[in-house]
């Protein structure tokens, strides 16, 4: 089960923020061989140098503008997830990174104001549930979209992701043992 | 209320009546790829839900340069032959998946496909509905199915006569220049009007393949004689065109008048910094790598045109121009038709069909500091190379005709 309430101390990035930022194509898809953890050392390589290897800590919370997780399907989740990033709030997202991201177990709330709600360095508070979004340095509040209950990707996300919600559905429908 | 196409396709393959935006529906899938066999194998599933309906090419690192990827490529060959995929397409014969697959009768116009790879809504050009699945690809092999968020449509009405010299690049990088890179964020985007019947079937496939450029989910035309053409021989089943309803309901209606359309070319960061070439003239910016290829425009037509463009000229002394056709079928088809030989005897180099360059990955990636003239999709910092190289994306006339002079030029001075 997830976790629904996170703080976290934030990270702003601008808008149109692509997965070839998170994931860059000369370092991670040229080298297969690299774990999850290597990949996630070259995230925001181009755009913010030196942020993934010294910057971001684990439970920091991640927010951008408009378009987040444009371009590639490659899935940026992964190396967010693999920094520890508890929660990404965005302006809006793009539509393949954000099934990616619920497939990943990797909260990503579509937050219309989030860039002018918050500065970076300030700590939110984030239920994941509800997408109620508090900054405890303002004590402004803010509404994120949340997922309605009872659609699949909300139950995906709560399972924890793809590869949970996969194996218990093929237990019940007796693709695989129990 | 009528329906639009996505909405017509999605409820069908939900098995209900109509579809609203909005809604989420668990659909069946008429298609996807094999880039998830490993993460099937992984949950313990021993059988694909139709071994028929899974495409699969290995177009990224193909072929391998690195032990690492040949590696890859080997264990996915191991898992093709356990899960018995059919359409599997080795070196030689395949090239990159979106015009392999189509080559292969993949999609027809109603479809509803799912697969890796984002530029997948390049399939939307046959009438179809066809995405992206990355990781939830896995669900599909399991199980035939995926859910999907209805999404809102919106209409691009594309008017007036396309000029000469004006390809179905340059449309893409007017629309998304005006419109931005997020218009079609989640949504349906059915591109209609009489540029849309004129333009050839490659040409809108073009703008189908950057319907992820702009955001979209789904980048449909409609089918016509132009979609049949390409399809027979190639799709055996019946299918029938799907139109939207005259009352169906759209977020947004977009108009153009492209009658007055000049060559474009989008500035290096995002494909949305699109500018007619002509005004870009005076700052004579020096390429380094012109580069004719990728899933965006490296189809038949778009070799005739550079080769008609580069007849008995030659690549400027500090440029190289690289090419590297659609598919394998298409380099044949090239070979034949004498373009590859008009390409080589210009001095280009020619490679065989792949996704290397475009994504930075190898066989022409760029250093720092160079500029690149793209035929491709995606100009963002850092994606075919180097974080400090510069690309610019263009159609494959703007691209030839500044592989001659070595800077951008208007592809109308060289004609």
């Amino acid at each position: 089960m997830m976790e629904t309430v996170r703080t976290g101390r934030v990270w702003k990035f601008g808008d149109h923020i692509s997965t070839d930022f998170m994931m860059p194509g000369h370092r991670v898809l040229a080298n297969p061989d690299l774990t999850v953890e290597e990949a996630a050392k070259f995230c925001m390589e181009a755009n913010r140098p030196g942020w993934a290897e010294d910057e971001v800590q684990p439970g920091d919370i991640l927010v951008a503008g408009i378009n987040f997780g444009c371009g590639s399907s490659r899935n940026g989740s992964q190396s967010l997830k693999a920094l520890n990033i508890a929660v990404v709030l965005a302006e809006s997202v793009s539509r393949i990174h954000l099934r990616n991201a619920v497939n990943s177990g990797l909260p990503t709330l579509v937050a219309p104001g989030i860039n002018d709600f918050v500065e970076e360095g300030q700590r939110l508070e984030v239920n994941i549930v509800t997408g109620e979004v508090k900054n405890l340095d303002t004590g402004a509040t803010l509404q994120a979209e949340a997922w309605e209950e009872g659609t699949p990707p909300y139950e995906i996300l709560m399972a924890g992701g793809l590869d949970a919600f996969m194996k218990t559905k093929l237990k019940e429908r007796g693709r695989i043992s129990a | 209320m009528g329906m639009t196409i996505a909405e017509k396709i999605l409820a069908a393959h939900a098995g209900v009546e109509t579809a609203k935006p909005g809604q989420y529906l668990w659909c069946k899938v008429d298609a996807t790829s094999g880039h998830r066999l490993a993460d099937l194998e992984a949950l313990g599933v021993d059988k694909v839900w139709d071994p028929e309906k899974v495409f699969h090419v290995d177009d990224h690192q193909a072929p391998p340069p690195t032990i690492a990827a040949a590696n890859k490529v080997k264990e996915m060959r191991r898992l093709i032959k356990k899960y018995e995929i059919k359409n599997y397409f080795e070196y030689g014969r395949g090239g990159i998946l979106h015009q392999v697959f189509a080559e292969h009768g993949m999609y027809a116009p109603g479809d509803l496909v799912a697969q890796c790879d984002s530029h997948s809504t390049s399939g939307g050009v046959f009438n179809a509905c066809v995405t992206n699945a990355n990781l939830d690809a896995v669900h599909v092999l399991a199980f035939g199915e995926l859910w999907f968020r209805v999404p809102e449509s919106v209409r691009v009405v594309l008017n007036g006569t396309l000029p000469a010299w004006c390809v179905g690049k340059d449309v893409i990088l007017k629309v998304a220049s005006e419109l931005g890179t997020d218009y079609g964020l989640y949504k349906s985007v059915e591109y209609v009007g009489p540029v849309a019947s004129q333009m050839s079937l490659a040409q809108r496939w073009t703008v189908s393949n950057m319907g992820v450029e702009v955001g979209a989910k789904f980048a449909i035309f409609e089918g016509d004689e132009k979609t049949d053409a390409f399809l027979s021989g190639r799709v055996n089943r019946p299918y029938e065109h799907v139109t939207a309803d005259p009352d169906a309901s759209y977020e947004a209606e977009y108009e153009f008048n492209l009658s007055d359309l000049t060559p474009m070319v989008a500035r290096p960061g995002d494909p949305g910094n699109g500018v007619p070439v002509e005004g870009v003239r005076a700052e004579r910016v020096k390429v380094d790598q012109a580069f004719l290829g990728s899933c965006t425009n490296a189809r038949l037509e778009d070799l005739e045109v550079a080769a008609r463009i580069l007849d008995g000229k030659q690549v400027h002394p500090d440029v190289r121009m690289l090419v590297s056709p659609s598919s394998q079928e298409v380099f044949g088809e090239a070979l034949k038709a004498g373009y590859l030989e008009t390409l080589l005897k210009a001095g280009a180099l020619v490679e065989h069909s792949t996704c290397g360059p475009c994504y930075g990955g190898h066989l022409g990636v760029l250093g720092d500091g160079e500029t690149c003239i793209s035929s491709s999709n995606r100009n963002f910092q850092g994606r075919m190379g180097s974080p400090l190289a510069n690309v610019w994306l263009a159609s494959p006339a703007t691209v030839a005709a500044s592989a001659i002079a070595g800077e951008i030029v208007d592809p109308r001075e060289y004609i």
